[in-house]
């Protein structure tokens, strides 16, 4: 049986020339949690952006094995805070809204069903009493469970978050933190964080994305592949990693 | 007041008036929601070039501007997606060059260039069975088109990358919208004319943002707003036999410094 939900293979990325990401090989199965770590401009991003096909690899594919094509995803995404407008006037019920499937009907509004499921999220995620607000009224932790919604609302098979402790505090970090484990029982579950220490006991593997920003061009090949997923290496090097964490790591060698 | 309505000139401006406040409330919500109000003047301004060339040609000058119209949306979506060149400065050159492009034309054109006036300021009392037509069509299209898209429309306005991640087809709706955007500026030229368009695009939406918070919400009360700025507009304009662009846009301003003060007056109520 197969169980892998996405597949990359062989990808690189470069943008102007200079190498992002080198010959990527990773697998995404139906159980993971993994946390990717890396520093500022490593690639992390980047690579979250290839699997959800926001970025086409130079070279390299990226194979789906769950829906992820015209308006239908089971990819669900929760992007880093500032990539919108806070002062588009939508509401929070429907920023939540859509994150659902796109469905082709005559009319192009909501069900009672949808709005109704909308609602389920917001009751459980503590923001129903924030429904009809603006979304650029909210604090940073309401913002982040509006989009935690967002990315829910399709019950998706892969739940993909880009720093979702950005802008939040200590409190809701944990709460966020609990809820994905929660989660992770349903669904697959990748987490880009630059703070290692706090998801170490949350996440099941770990996996580093490092960019070598190097003048000698000869050199990046081999220093790309280290930090690509050669965790242990690039722990070290980032230094403040709890030794737990490198026992648990193994099995992101399926290169 | 009511024996106008037995001319037709008034008939077909005040049809004008309510076409032109749906097209306008509707498609500016779009344009203030995500802040393309600058593109907006570059199309606008574009499209001149088409109307000089309309001039020269001896054919529809709306017809030339909405050529010109659409061409400099299209390029301008496209070179911002694609290209290096920045899309600020790209709609800088996409403005000056169509003005640019119309007043060569229309000085190359033999004799005297009769109603360019109502071109550059709007006379919503001189609009033809043709221009109607044109703004019907646009109203009947943009109508099914939100119909039938709505959601995407609003959701690739709000969150495009998000949109994109969640495969939702944001090319296609944006291609639309900006074509459009153009066809909206285009078929209002004959109201409130080329400088002023721009307005009934964005005041009649900045007035309905300060009472309603949602993007439907405001489309609606856009729409009602613009029309009661075109028909105010326009029968300042008979009255007092002004250019209906400006008295409509004047009217819109008044309307906003008083909704101003009717909001500063009930917070500290």
């Amino acid at each position: 049986m197969n169980d892998t939900l996405v597949s990359i293979e062989n990808v690189s990325v470069a943008y102007d020339g200079i190498t992002v990401l080198e010959d990527v090989n990773m697998k995404i199965k139906r159980d993971d949690f993994i946390g990717i770590i890396g520093p500022n401009g490593g690639g992390k991003t980047t690579l979250v952006k290839v699997i959800l096909g926001l970025i086409r690899p130079e070279k390299g594919s990226v194979r789906y094995f769950i829906p992820h094509n015209t308006g239908h995803s089971k990819i669900g995404y929760l992007p880093q805070v500032h990539s919108f407008d806070k002062k588009f006037p939508v509401s929070v019920q429907d920023v939540i809204l859509s994150g659902l499937p796109e469905e082709r009907k005559l009319i192009s509004r909501h069900t009672k069903g949808d709005i109704n499921k909308a609602r389920g999220w917001m009751e459980k995620l503590g923001i129903g009493s924030l429904r009809n607000k603006a979304i650029g009224a909210l604090s940073g932790g309401e913002m982040q469970r509006v989009f935690l919604c967002r990315s829910l609302i399709s019950e998706p098979e892969l739940l993909i978050l880009d720093e979702p402790d950005t802008y939040v505090d200590n409190r809701f970090e944990r709460e966020l933190y609990e809820e994905l484990r929660e989660l992770n029982e349903r669904m697959a579950i990748l987490l880009i964080s630059h703070d290692v220490g706090t998801i170490t006991s949350y996440i099941k593997s770990i996996a580093c994305v490092n960019r070598h920003f190097h003048h000698h061009p000869s050199n990046i090949i081999t220093e790309k592949q280290l930090a690509s997923y050669n965790c242990p290496i690039q722990i070290i090097t980032h230094g403040d990693v709890p030794h737990t964490v490198l026992g648990k790591h193994d099995h992101k060698q399926d290169v | 007041m009511f024996e106008l309505l037995s001319y037709e000139f008034f008939r077909n401006a005040l049809a004008a008036a309510v076409l032109s406040a749906i097209s306008c409330g509707i498609i500016g919500t779009y344009i203030v929601s995500r802040r393309i109000v600058f593109i907006s003047g570059g199309i606008t301004h574009a499209s001149f070039g088409g109307i000089g060339i309309g001039y020269f040609l001896g054919i529809n000058p709306i017809l030339g501007a909405a050529v010109f119209a659409v061409l400099s949306a299209l390029g301008i979506e496209y070179s911002s997606r694609k290209t290096e060149i920045r899309e600020d400065s790209a709609i800088a050159i996409i403005w000056a060059l169509g003005m640019a492009v119309g007043v060569i034309f229309v000085f190359m054109t033999p004799g005297y260039a009769p109603n360019l006036m109502s071109y550059l300021f709007g006379n919503i009392l001189t609009v033809t069975a043709t221009d109607l037509f044109m703004l019907l069509g646009l109203v009947f299209v943009i109508l099914i088109f939100y119909m039938l898209e709505f959601k995407n429309i609003l959701y690739i306005a709000f969150d495009e990358e998000y949109a994109r991640a969640r495969r939702l087809p944001v090319n296609m709706i944006k291609y639309v919208m900006i074509i459009l955007i153009a066809l909206t500026i285009v078929f209002n030229i004959r109201v409130v004319g080329i400088i002023l368009v721009i307005s009934l695009l964005s005041i009649p939406q900045t007035i309905a943002n300060m009472f309603v918070k949602r993007f439907f919400n405001i489309m609606v009360l856009s729409v009602l707003i613009a029309l009661l700025g075109t028909i105010s507009g326009l029968i300042l304009a008979y009255l007092f036999d002004i250019p209906s662009g400006a008295a409509i846009i004047f009217f819109l301003v008044v309307l906003f410094f008083l909704a101003r003060g009717f909001k500063y007056l009930f917070r500290s109520l």
